[in-house]
Formats: structure tokens, C-alpha cells, sequence
């Protein structure tokens, strides 16, 4: 099993002929994920690879191939539009990659997914991935491995990082969720959390948090009061300087508010073990299967 | 990033923000000009990238233009946490009856901007904030409709008990507000709003945060940075396309990815270690970046190693191993140099690194240490 995505995820790409959306998308076509679609405006009717069909809007491409799942490449500046463009298609799961997207644009593109019953994970997230099923966005496919670890993180090569670990130690995953480095996103940890508590191959979470916000303070609460499967958890950032964004729009320190030793505080109430170094994930989770 | 006070108070003084009179001047002479032309009581402010201007001595007032002379000529040039005053604020003085602050701040866990406003004004917010959370109100705004004029009322009579301040304030806040969407901010603030002993409402202070995202398409916005105002390593790494953070350990680090550089900065330093600067070259890195970084992290005296950690996704390691060779070249190394990679062609770059007598490890850890070791002259690790 997995959370959000599996072998029936059918897929649209919007901005599927640009660098990065042509590239993602043969990667993606690879691993075995059902790519039904594309969407470039003004290139409608052409043919991605020999496959997938090009469409010049979301709603033609879901009305033709039924894609339920949308994925973004498209630039920042039009990021929030291809959002609001999904949902509005009735695509059910949208993740955009898209890195710097105006924090303004998601605040009105936010409430608009939600009012029509979408999921949106990022944007400036790599997306998820399950072993053996799908892939959706640019977690590297060679770092995988199916088994019964579910991963949720703030950030890209640091998921990485841990996911190869647990990968090489023989542990291997359900799904690996990246929920972006933004201020505003779609998915926090608590959503990612309760499916993975509702996941029945899921044994085990691994949560990787960073400084900035309230969002694993909220998600130790969440563990504490809700889940039965063992958590384990890791705050990047403890060598942040207050006030600083460091590189994620939404790792930063506000005043006394954010900090590293806050979460991990938090964490250990609530009966999450932390692991001081990414490679102690490996034995923490060990220890918790 | 942020810009100064007196360019957030041109914004809002062009939106209609009742705003004191005031000129920058980058000397003490110009100074004294400003406050002549003024002819009454400045006040002279530092305008530098850092709070708490008031305390470290960087805000004063003078009662005439040649006291403004000797106050400007003190300010200039003292340093503010690190920063160095370049220019002064000379801005007509006002009498104060009371004092009150009124902010705008992108609030994650309600995905809203939310305003903040208190009667506690002048002083730190998060403190009033700690202590007296009563004194502070706060509303949100669903930015598809804007600021409606109710809540606006609403913050203006949480201020001030008469219909005429109440009304002068929500006026204010509904500037603001235009002021916070129409720049792109992340936060916006008066800090003080006051009422004079004429019964008027004025802004004194002004700062705004403008989020980086919208600089591309806010040229106008964009053109508001001072690269005088901010640390030159940053200024060369953002034309670099790199984000650097500068701090104070020996320890340079150049990570790909922000997570994982945070992560590498905090095993530094529970190996005993302390990091120089948090440095993400980012995903798509092109040996280019890498000769860059190299150049910001060796420009800082205090780094005594440096410390590579790349885990190849989008990025290839094997650019970034083109990078280190073709950046050595160019400028030979003074301090010892320790390379973790592992990933997207791991073994092409490997081989780069050996024939140009570099030695890598595909372990995080182990990197870490021996980087922390050779920092330390094996004092730590």
C-alpha cells in the first residue's frame, strides 16, 4: 500500500514540454507511473515521447484521458494559476515542484484548491514516490526500495539522504513524501501523518521537520493524542541564526518563535524519538519495526 | 529582503499615510542641511538591516541643525550588529501623546496575512505579545477579497475608544494593507502609530519585508535594494544564484539543497565543530556555481577547511566535481578541502577527483568529522 499516490494514479504534467517538465517526465514514464497527459498551452495535439498526449488546457486533458493527479513544472510566476487550473479540472491530487512561488499568489491559490476538494502538496516540493508503484515529481528512483517505512519532510536532498540510509540498511518504504519548504502549503506533516497511521504496510513514520513555524509543534501534539505507530523525528536547522531564511522561503526563526530546540522539545513529549543525525534513523527505526 | 525605513515610508507616504517630513543624508554636512531646511526638532536614524536601532544607540534627537550635525556624525559609520550605518534618516520631530502599533504579517498556520495591531505600541510586539497577549489583536484577511472596511474599524477601535482616531487608523491600516499586497511584502509594520497632542494619527517609524519570490515581477520593488546595506559575501552569491548565510565558525560548507545544508552545519557541530556560512548551490548546479561558492567561502578569513556535501538528485556530481578542479585551478587552495558525494553519476566524478589529486568519501559522517578534525587542528572529533 501507500498514501495519495499507487498504481492507479493517473497522471497530467502541466508544463510537460519545458526543461524541467520534459526531463521529470521521461523519468517519470521509466519508474512505471501511468503519465495519460500533458498540458503547454498552444501545443495542443502534439505527442510527449511517441505516448502521452499534449493538451492546451487541464480540463481538456482530464476530460479526454481522466487523469486524477496533476503535477507542476510550470514557472513561478504562473505556479498558482496551474493550481487553481487542476482543481478547478477536478483533479483530485495536485503537487507542484515549482520552487518560488509569491507567497500572496498561494494565499488566494490555497483556499480555492480547498473549497473544491483537492490535495495540494508543495509547491516547492520533490513530491512522493512508493516503490514498485508511483512516482510523481523528482525524488531520484534509485534511492527506493518497497517496504514498510513511510517518510514525510520538509526538504528535497535531505530526504534523500535518509531515504538511500534506510534503503541501504534493508528498510524499505511505503511512500516518501516531500511537503516543500514554503511558508504556505497545501499538506502539512498532520495530513501526511494521519495516512500514514491509516496505511495498513506502514509501520513505522519517519517526520523530518526544519526550523521555521509551528508545524511540527502542531504534528507532535497530533502523534501524541492520535497515533498508535511509532514516529521518529529529525529537526534540521540547529545552527540557524534567528531571523535568517535559510534558503527555504520558509526556514526561519521569527524572533523566539521556530526554533530547533522548540521542536525537538516538542517531539520528545510526545513520545518521538529523535534522531540527532540522519544516520540515526536507521537504527531508531530498527529498533521501532 | 528588506529595505529601509525611509524607502517603506515613500511607499506609504505615496499611499497617503500621514508620515513627518524627512530626508537621507550619507554625511554629517547633509545632515545638518536637512534638518536647517526642516527648521524645527529632528530626529536622526540609522538606516541600517537590523532591529533594535533605538537601543544600540542609532536613533537620536536633535533639537536644531547643528546639534543633527554631531548626532549624524556619531551614528554614521557605528556598526549594528555587524552592520555598518551608511546613511541617516533626518525626520521632523513629533509630539507624542500616545503610541500604538499596527503590523501586517503572513501568517503560515492560517495561510492568511493577518493584521496585528496593540495600544502597546513602540516597544517590542513579541514581548507584548509574551506578557500581555489581551493588548494585542489580531485579524486575518482572505487576500481574494482584501481588507474589508469593517475590519478595519474593527482594528481601529480596538486602538482608540473615539470615532475620529478610530476612523483616521483604519484609513491608515487600509494603506497599509495596499502597501503589503501592492510591494509583494511578508510583513509590513508601523511601529509607533501615534497621536499627536493635536488629536492626529501619524505614522514615526515604518519597515517592510518583501517577500524574494515577487522581486521578478516587482522591478520597481526590486530596484530598492542596497547591496551597501548587506554583507558583500551575499551580495556576490545571489548574483551567483547561490543563498549564503554568513557566520562565525572556521568550517565553510557547500551543500546542495537547504535541508540537507542545515543538516551538514549541525553535524559540524555535533562533531565539535563550528560552521563558517550555510551555502545551497542549489539543484541544477553548474560547474560555474561551484567556482563561485568556492570563491565566497575562501574569501572568509576565519574558514580553516572546507567541507563539500552533495547527494546528486537533479544535481550532478560530477559538475560539481568540474567545478572544484577548474576552481582550484584558477585559485589554489590555502586550506584543506574534505569532498562527500554520492548520486546522479557518482562514479564519473570520483574518477575527475582522483586523477586531479582530490580525494572523496560517499559517507556524510565520516566527511564531517575529518572536515571538523582538520578545522580544529584535531582539537575536536
Amino acid at each position: 500500500m501507500s498514501i495519495f499516490i499507487n498504481r492507479n494514479t493517473k497522471l497530467v504534467v502541466q508544463g510537460i514540454t519545458g526543461r524541467d517538465g520534459s526531463f521529470h517526465t521521461k523519468q517519470m514514464m521509466d519508474f512505471g507511473t501511468q503519465v495519460v497527459a500533458g498540458v503547454t498551452p498552444g501545443k495542443g495535439g502534439q505527442i510527449f515521447e511517441g505516448k502521452v498526449p499534449v493538451f492546451n488546457t487541464v480540463a481538456d486533458a482530464v476530460a479526454a484521458t481522466g487523469a486524477n493527479t496533476s503535477v507542476i513544472y510550470v514557472p513561478p510566476m504562473f505556479a498558482a494559476d496551474a493550481i487553481m487550473e487542476a482543481a478547478d479540472a477536478g483533479v483530485s491530487l495536485i503537487v507542484a515542484i515549482t520552487e518560488g512561488v509569491p507567497v500572496l499568489d498561494m494565499t488566494r491559490a490555497w483556499p480555492f484548491v480547498k473549497e473544491r476538494g483537492s490535495r495540494l502538496i508543495g509547491p516547492n516540493c520533490p513530491g512522493l514516490i512508493s516503490a514498485g508503484q508511483s512516482k510523481v515529481g523528482i525524488i531520484p528512483a534509485r534511492i527506493v526500495t518497497p517496504g514498510p517505512v513511510g517518510l514525510v519532510s520538509r526538504s528535497g536532498t535531505l530526504t534523500y539522504e535518509v531515504v538511500y540510509q534506510l534503503t541501504c540498511a534493508g528498510l524499505g518504504q511505503t511512500t516518501c513524501v516531500g511537503i516543500g519548504g514554503d511558508p504556505i502549503n497545501g499538506t502539512n506533516f498532520i495530513d501526511c501523518l494521519a495516512a500514514f497511521e491509516a496505511d495498513p504496510d506502514t509501520r513505522v513514520v519517519c517526520m523530518l521537520g526544519e526550523i521555521g513555524g509551528t508545524d511540527e509543534q502542531d504534528a507532535a501534539r497530533y502523534v501524541k493524542e492520535k497515533m498508535k505507530k511509532p514516529v521518529v523525528g529529525f529537526i534540521a536547522g540547529q545552527t540557524a541564526p534567528p531571523g535568517r531564511r535559510m534558503g527555504h522561503a520558509g526556514a526561519i526563526i521569527s524572533g523566539s518563535s521556530g526554533t530547533a530546540a522548540e521542536k525537538v522539545t516538542a517531539f520528545r513529549e510526545a513520545g518521538i524519538a529523535v534522531a540527532q543525525r540522519p544516520v540515526e534513523f536507521v537504527d531508531l527505526v530498527k529498533e521501532r519495526i | 529582503m528588506n529595505i529601509h525605513e525611509f524607502q517603506a515610508k515613500e511607499i506609504l507616504r505615496a499611499l497617503g499615510v500621514p508620515i513627518p517630513t524627512g530626508e537621507i543624508a550619507t554625511t554629517a554636512d547633509a545632515a545638518h542641511d536637512v534638518a536647517a531646511r526642516i527648521g524645527k526638532a529632528v530626529v536622526v536614524k540609522a538606516q541600517v538591516h537590523a532591529g533594535g536601532r533605538g537601543k544600540a544607540g542609532g536613533v537620536k534627537l536633535a533639537r536644531d541643525a547643528s546639534e543633527a550635525r554631531e548626532k549624524a556624525k556619531a551614528i554614521l559609520g557605528m556598526q549594528i550588529k555587524g552592520l555598518t550605518v551608511e546613511k541617516v534618516l533626518v525626520t521632523e520631530a513629533a509630539d507624542i501623546a500616545s503610541e500604538a502599533y499596527v503590523g501586517i504579517i503572513m501568517d503560515r498556520a492560517s495561510r492568511k496575512p493577518v493584521f496585528m495591531v496593540s495600544p502597546a505600541g513602540g516597544i517590542d510586539i513579541e514581548e507584548v505579545a509574551a506578557k500581555t497577549p489581551e493588548k494585542i489583536l489580531k485579524v486575518p484577511v482572505d487576500t481574494r477579497y482584501g481588507l474589508q472596511p469593517y475590519q478595519a474599524m474593527r482594528l481601529g477601535f480596538f486602538l482608540y475608544g473615539d470615532l475620529a482616531k478610530a476612523r483616521s487608523s483604519a484609513k491608515i491600516m487600509q494603506q497599509l494593507y495596499t502597501g503589503f499586497v501592492q510591494s509583494g511584502c511578508s510583513l509590513a509594520e508601523i511601529n509607533p502609530l501615534v497621536v499627536t497632542p493635536a488629536g492626529e494619527v501619524v505614522a514615526l517609524d515604518a519597515k517592510m519585508v518583501i517577500d524574494d519570490n515577487e522581486l521578478d515581477r516587482r522591478p520597481a520593488v526590486a530596484a530598492l535594494r542596497d547591496e551597501s546595506a548587506e554583507a558583500p559575501g551575499e551580495v556576490l552569491a545571489r548574483q551567483a544564484s547561490l543563498t549564503f548565510i554568513k557566520l562565525d565558525g572556521n568550517v565553510g560548507c557547500c551543500v546542495n539543497g537547504a535541508g540537507l545544508a542545515m543538516a551538514t552545519m549541525d553535524l559540524v557541530k555535533y562533531y565539535g565543530g563550528d560552521p563558517a556560512n550555510f551555502l545551497d548551490i542549489g539543484g541544477s548546479s553548474s560547474p560555474e556555481k561551484v567556482i563561485a561558492a568556492l570563491k565566497i567561502i575562501t574569501s572568509d578569513p576565519n574558514v580553516k577547511a572546507i567541507l563539500f556535501n552533495i547527494f546528486g538528485g537533479i544535481t550532478r556530481t560530477d559538475d560539481v566535481a568540474n567545478g572544484i578542479v577548474a576552481a582550484t585551478k584558477q585559485n589554489p587552495l590555502k586550506v584543506p578541502i574534505v569532498i562527500r558525494l554520492t548520486g546522479t553519476n557518482e562514479e564519473i566524478a570520483m574518477k575527475i577527483l582522483s586523477e586531479n589529486g582530490f580525494s572523496a568519501s560517499s559517507d556524510m559522517d565520516e566527511a564531517v568529522r575529518r572536515a571538523v578534525a582538520l578545522a580544529t587542528g584535531g582539537k575536536a572529533a
